[in-house]
């Protein structure tokens, strides 16, 4: 396992949202934690990068145990996320974001060759590269703070809801490019809302409900459960 | 308007706007302290007045040191070599005070997720314990057995009293501009107060720790996310503070020549008031807010007397507010461009 979640609780001052998570992250796959609004999953993917305080349980990068690790320290270790909302600078342009994504980073001529490897996942970025961030369209910026995160060359990368108010095709556009940043070798942990595209696209999958894992199993699997086809399918992919 | 006849001659006038000016330019260097916290943390430092008021003291003590306390009257070119030496101390002493009152008044209230009134009481206190700790200098110089040797230039009963550098330094004119002889010291502050905001600038848009500056301010938990270390960054806003009031202290004392333990307090008024003219969180507004504060009130003094020169620099605050609440260049820290 590259990364291990044990019995994770995190509380919000007296209100617990999330209680005794545990799921792991295998090396190269594409792990889904889909569920409701509320459900927990960014509290998940915030505390795995370290922005929130854990009350119980461990995370486990690596086999190194870095449940109080800084967040500043774990992108260093190769855990990067594009945060909810898409979190991007708006007052830099494209470029000053994406090298943002490297900025623990020393080795130059590597970077250089992420940036490459960015625009070609989202050629629309290299188009703007010298707008500025916070005048882009919704779609560009969620791009910008994907192609971000992989700037920091991470072993896992983190996405939370990233078709988050997006148009349906754009949506697509964005789920066949999670395949293909998986594909060139980066492992991804994805939260979503979208369960049917997230299922297609997953490995393993995770659901929660209020702060608990509920049901795991292959994204094949869930797709086909019946619990999960009338909560979070809609009855029709 | 006839130029001419309000300042009687428009000789004066131009003397008035290089006297601004040189004010000017030293409130801008302080105001780049309020505004490089506010843009970062949102937050009002108010014990940023004793971050400066510290510095000048430094400049004396440099000067008592290394000259002695017999009074002297220098030319510039002469003071220089002591005046190099006082910038530094200033610069430290400025930037160390900045440090502890992040490390203390701030850092604690911020970890727990305090209320930011919380942290302006904060602040307003360590304002107050940091003017009246020098006011008791005398005593403190005492308990490390330093009292005979400073009893001479820090007399308990003085302590209060204004405090001046031994040394006067003589400003010379260098050449003539519309009539008015502008000096050497004017030319030096003027200069001296603009490459460092030009250096500071740069380093805020141009280098990595600019950029990380720059993303604290504009989102700190992306920040965190990318692997900006926040409390790291924090603390540099202070400390970059603390060195442009310590350069702010050494060319105040150039000019004026003597400080008091209450001296921060109106300096400081008058940069934060520079700092939200021009647009609070934004460098180059502080830069502007603060030339634009020096010269209206040098002119407001020269038209209505110089018992008016306040009243023209907060009535200034207030219209220009009125026009632009959020300040001349408006922009803050975080939305500046490179």
């Amino acid at each position: 396992m590259l990364l291990e979640v044990e019995g994770l609780c995190v509380n919000y001052g007296h209100i617990e949202a999330i209680r005794d998570i545990s799921f792991g992250v295998e090396e190269g796959t594409v792990t889904t934690l889909i569920g409701a609004n509320g459900a927990g999953k960014t509290t998940t993917l915030k505390t795995l990068s370290g922005l929130r305080k854990v009350r119980a349980g461990k995370v486990i990068f690596e086999g190194k145990d870095i449940t109080h690790l800084p967040a500043h320290e774990r992108v260093k270790m190769g855990l990067s996320q594009s945060p909810e909302g898409r979190g991007i600078f708006p007052g830099m342009t494209v470029r000053e974001n994406l090298f943002m994504g490297a900025y623990t980073r020393r080795d130059k001529p590597e970077m250089a060759v992420d940036f490459d490897r960015v625009m070609g996942l989202f050629p629309r970025l290299e188009e703007r590269i010298d707008q500025v961030a916070g005048t882009m369209s919704g779609g560009e910026q969620q791009m910008l703070a994907m192609g971000r995160a992989l700037m920091a060359r991470p072993r896992v990368v983190l996405l939370d809801e990233p078709s988050m108010g997006l148009a349906p095709k754009l949506i697509a556009q964005i789920f066949s490019i999670i395949t293909e940043i998986n594909e060139q070798g980066t492992t991804v942990l994805l939260v979503e809302q979208n369960a049917a595209q997230a299922l297609k696209r997953a490995h393993t999958a995770h659901v929660l409900e209020t702060g608990e894992i509920v049901r795991s199993g292959t994204g094949a699997e869930l797709a086909g459960d019946d619990s999960v086809k009338a909560a979070y399918l809609g009855g029709d992919i | 308007m006839d130029l001419g006849a309000l300042f009687g001659s428009f000789d004066n006038f131009l003397s008035f706007t290089i006297g601004g000016l040189v004010f000017g330019a030293i409130y801008a260097l302080i105001a780049l302290g309020y505004t490089m916290v506010y843009g970062v943390l949102q937050l009002i430092n108010f014990a940023h007045s004793e971050v400066f008021m510290y510095g000048t003291f430094a400049v004396a003590w440099t000067f008592i040191f290394l000259h002695g306390t017999e009074s002297a009257s220098w030319s510039l070119g002469k003071a220089l070599p002591i005046l190099l030496v006082a910038l530094v101390a200033a610069m430290v002493m400025s930037a160390a005070i900045a440090l502890l009152i992040e490390r203390f008044a701030y850092r604690p209230l911020i970890k727990k997720g305090a209320p930011k009134l919380i942290a302006l009481i904060s602040a307003i206190g360590a304002s107050f314990a940091l003017a009246e700790a020098m006011g008791l200098r005398d005593r403190f110089a005492g308990w490390v057995g330093l009292k005979d040797d400073l009893a001479d230039y820090v007399a308990p009963d003085k302590a209060r009293d204004v405090f001046s550098n031994p040394v006067t330094i003589e400003p010379h004119k260098l050449f003539e501009l519309g009539g008015y002889g502008v000096t050497d010291v004017d030319l030096v502050i003027i200069a001296a107060a603009l490459l460092m905001m030009v250096g500071l600038d740069q380093l805020i848009r141009r280098t990595r720790l600019g950029r990380g500056i720059r993303a604290t301010a504009q989102d700190p938990e992306s920040a965190a996310l990318m692997g900006v270390n926040s409390t790291r960054v924090v603390q540099l806003t202070f400390l970059i503070g603390g060195l442009m009031a310590g350069a702010a202290a050494t060319l105040y004392m150039m000019k004026i020549g003597s400080t008091r333990q209450n001296a921060g307090f109106i300096l400081g008024v008058k940069a934060f008031t520079a700092a939200v003219m021009g647009g609070i969180g934004n460098l180059r507004g502080a830069l502007l807010g603060g030339l634009v504060l020096g010269v209206m009130e040098n002119w407001g003094a020269a038209v209505f007397g110089s018992e008016w020169r306040d009243v023209v620099a907060f009535v200034l605050l207030v219209l220009i507010l009125l026009v632009r609440p959020s300040g001349i260049l408006g922009e803050s820290l975080g939305k500046a461009r490179a």
